[in-house]
């Protein structure tokens, strides 16, 4: 960890980026109240927000009967005509939302897998969740030949059931987080094959349907997928953002935050049961779309600059992501021809790479 | 027990009586706990361990062991690798959980206690810390707030003052806005020192602050720890490898072989050559520090070691 460069003496003053960042972290207080305030990140924050924000309202306007952002705008606020209307609500706003809260579900899981394993290769698409919800899901495709509702609960048992076998897998006395990343890999080796077994068993309307649901998609989602994802985030970010203050101190080790106060298992424990909800609510409702999860914690900490789990970031980026990626698509291959699963699949392999080749840098693979 | 107990006298009746014998042993077993309670409230030290078993899983590193820290007191406990130092220092901060006996702060079973109050009775400078990925010196030392902070009270004028008087006084404030990874490893102890004092515990306790430092950061880190005890009436308790370190700077020393306590008590009255022989099974000297007057422990010479060995080995 030394770095040869610094000669590490008091007099030998920061360096110029050593020195940019205040050491205090901003506050605003009122009283006996005081909240922590990090001017870069909440900035952060709210870009990313316009960005998704606009970016949803030109998705809702692309298609085969394409719809100028004003209209949009227009008919999301009670003013348009009755044909863009239905077009506009019922058919490209759920899609949207489903989106939205897919890339925010996955960009939260994602994050805080990252922090509890301390490790960016920690994340739910290398830890086997995807694998896990995808196998749920073959099996009442292929088995059972269910319904799409059955197919959604099961890619959330198929991940809550993955989630909990890597974590008593990966339990010897607390969880580590080099040996959940390994535990997690080993799992999603074993569940990929499992999932290829599955197709080979199934009859050819069953295996398109399941190929079909493995992309990841967002096409055809409606208003039923998103009230049970809104309603979980509703209920999951809240309890995930009480609980970040002390997952801020499980990144200095488990000795550290246990003298500190943390209940660490305890903590960890619930962190990682939320996370694997949101993960797997979020394949339930557009298939396993790749990579969002591992990229969008990383691409949030890049602009941030801050140390930490950075979850509100990271959350804003994944949905943001989602909603490009999926805009990318139907821009360049036309309307429903290309999954969206596909572009991240494709944008996060690379990135992936690039992430283990700076990983192997660093010396830490 | 109790399947011997009625393999004994058999017969009914006197069945009977032995149940009511063992019940006659279970109440005076408790009257001994009751008079164990008395003694230890009588006592004004703030932390201590009773008969506590020490185990990792099937592993048993100390059995029966009570151990005191006197208040006020800069305690270092010493011993071989494996005496189990550092697993009495993890049972007194109530990171492992002794399987019988237990750990009493301030007269309270430990594991009873939640866990923002005794973080704020007693801090923790563990071995293995992580100093999270671009993280600054101010930003790490004020996480050490953390037990006195919640939801709507984050960061506090009062938070920001003691983060600023906890790099003072460790010599770090200069080295607020650097990266931690760009630290020396001295340095970067003295941060994770500062952190641990931000907690602003009057109990402190140090896993092996010493480790991976040359002897000018040892010395270093040991005047700061001195310092923190003499100027700031801290209680601090340190895990040592090094007997002349400990004995320099403890006012209270614990020597531990095999998980048990061998010898306690002030480093002049503790540290002697049949001591240091009993206990780390080396032969030596033990002179004045010629800076200190404390006791300096000088090792046998090879050749003297090897004569005592083979006299050992003829007289055999």
């Amino acid at each position: 960890m030394k770095d040869p460069r610094t000669p590490g003496r008091p007099g030998a003053s920061g360096t110029a980026e050593g020195s940019a960042r205040a050491f205090h972290p901003r506050a605003v207080r009122t009283g006996g109240l005081s909240v922590r305030l990090d001017v870069r990140a909440a900035t952060v924050v709210v870009l990313l927000l316009v960005a998704a924000l606009a970016a949803s309202v030109v998705l809702i306007g692309t298609g085969d009967f394409p719809i100028s952002a004003g209209d949009v705008l227009a008919t999301l606020t009670g003013n348009g005509n009755a044909g863009q209307e239905f077009i506009v609500t019922e058919l490209r706003l759920p899609r949207v939302l489903v989106g939205l809260l897919v890339g925010a579900s996955l960009g939260l899981g994602g994050a805080l897998f990252q922090s509890i394993s301390r490790n960016p290769l920690g994340s739910p698409d290398v830890l086997g969740l995807g694998q896990g919800a995808t196998a749920g899901a073959l099996v009442v495709i292929v088995l059972f030949s269910g319904s799409a509702t059955a197919v959604t609960a099961g890619a959330l048992a198929g991940g809550l059931v993955t989630g909990l076998g890597i974590y008593l897998l990966a339990w010897k006395r607390g969880v580590h987080g080099y040996r959940l990343v390994l535990v997690g890999i080993g799992v999603a080796a074993m569940l990929t094959a499992v999932n290829g077994y599955l197709i080979t068993k199934a009859d050819l309307v069953d295996a398109a349907r399941a190929v079909v649901w493995m992309t990841g998609s967002l096409n055809g989602r409606d208003w039923t997928q998103v009230w049970p994802l809104l309603a979980l985030c509703a209920v999951l970010v809240p309890l995930v953002l009480g609980k970040a203050r002390g997952l801020r101190m499980l990144e200095m080790g488990d000795d550290v935050a246990y003298a500190l106060g943390v209940r660490v298992e305890r903590t960890r424990l619930l962190l990682m049961l939320a996370a694997v909800l949101l993960t797997a609510a979020a394949t339930a409702a557009a298939g396993p779309v790749g990579f969002v999860a591992l990229t969008a914690p990383q691409l949030a900490r890049r602009l941030t600059r801050s140390p930490g789990p950075n979850l509100v970031p990271a959350m804003c980026m994944g949905a943001t992501l989602l909603i490009v990626a999926d805009w990318a698509s139907q821009r360049a291959f036309g309307a429903d021809q290309l999954p969206v699963g596909v572009v991240t699949g494709v944008l996060g392999g690379v990135y992936l790479l690039w992430l283990l080749v700076a990983e192997r840098r660093a010396g830490r693979v | 027990m109790r399947p011997a107990g009625r393999r004994g006298p058999g017969g009914a009746g006197a069945g009977g009586g032995a149940g009511t014998e063992t019940g006659g042993a279970h109440r005076s077993a408790d009257g001994g706990a009751n008079e164990n309670t008395k003694r230890s409230t009588g006592t004004v030290n703030r932390l201590s361990a009773e008969n506590v078993t020490l185990a990792y899983d099937q592993r048993v590193i100390a059995e029966k062991l009570s151990v005191e820290i006197p208040d006020n007191s800069f305690t270092v406990i010493v011993g071989p690798n494996a005496c189990g130092k550092s697993t009495l220092l993890r049972a007194l901060s109530r990171m492992l959980r002794p399987s019988e006996g237990r750990v009493l702060l301030d007269g309270q079973v430990i594991q009873s206690m939640p866990a923002k109050k005794v973080a704020r009775t007693l801090g923790l400078l563990p071995q293995s810390s992580i100093a999270p990925d671009g993280i600054t010196v101010g930003d790490l030392v004020g996480r050490g707030r953390y037990p006195h902070q919640g939801i709507l009270r984050q960061w506090s004028a009062e938070d920001e003052r003691i983060v600023q008087e906890s790099m003072a006084s460790t010599g770090v404030a200069e080295l607020a806005d650097r990266y931690v990874d760009e630290l020396s490893g001295g340095q970067r102890q003295r941060v994770w020192i500062a952190m641990a004092l931000a907690q602003q515990t009057p109990l402190l306790l140090l896993d092996e602050p010493t480790t991976y430092l040359d002897i000018q950061h040892q010395i270093d880190v040991l005047d700061l720890c001195a310092e923190l005890h003499e100027e700031q009436g801290r209680t601090l308790v340190a895990v040592l490898h090094d007997l002349n370190h400990a004995a320099r700077y403890a006012t209270h020393l614990i020597a531990l072989r095999g998980g048990e306590v061998i010898a306690e008590g002030a480093p002049k009255d503790v540290v002697t050559a049949e001591l240091v022989e009993r206990v780390f099974g080396l032969r030596c000297q033990v002179i004045d520090d010629p800076e200190t007057g404390t006791p300096l422990v000088v090792p046998a010479a090879r050749k003297a070691r090897a004569s005592a060995a083979a006299g050992v080995a003829e007289g055999a």
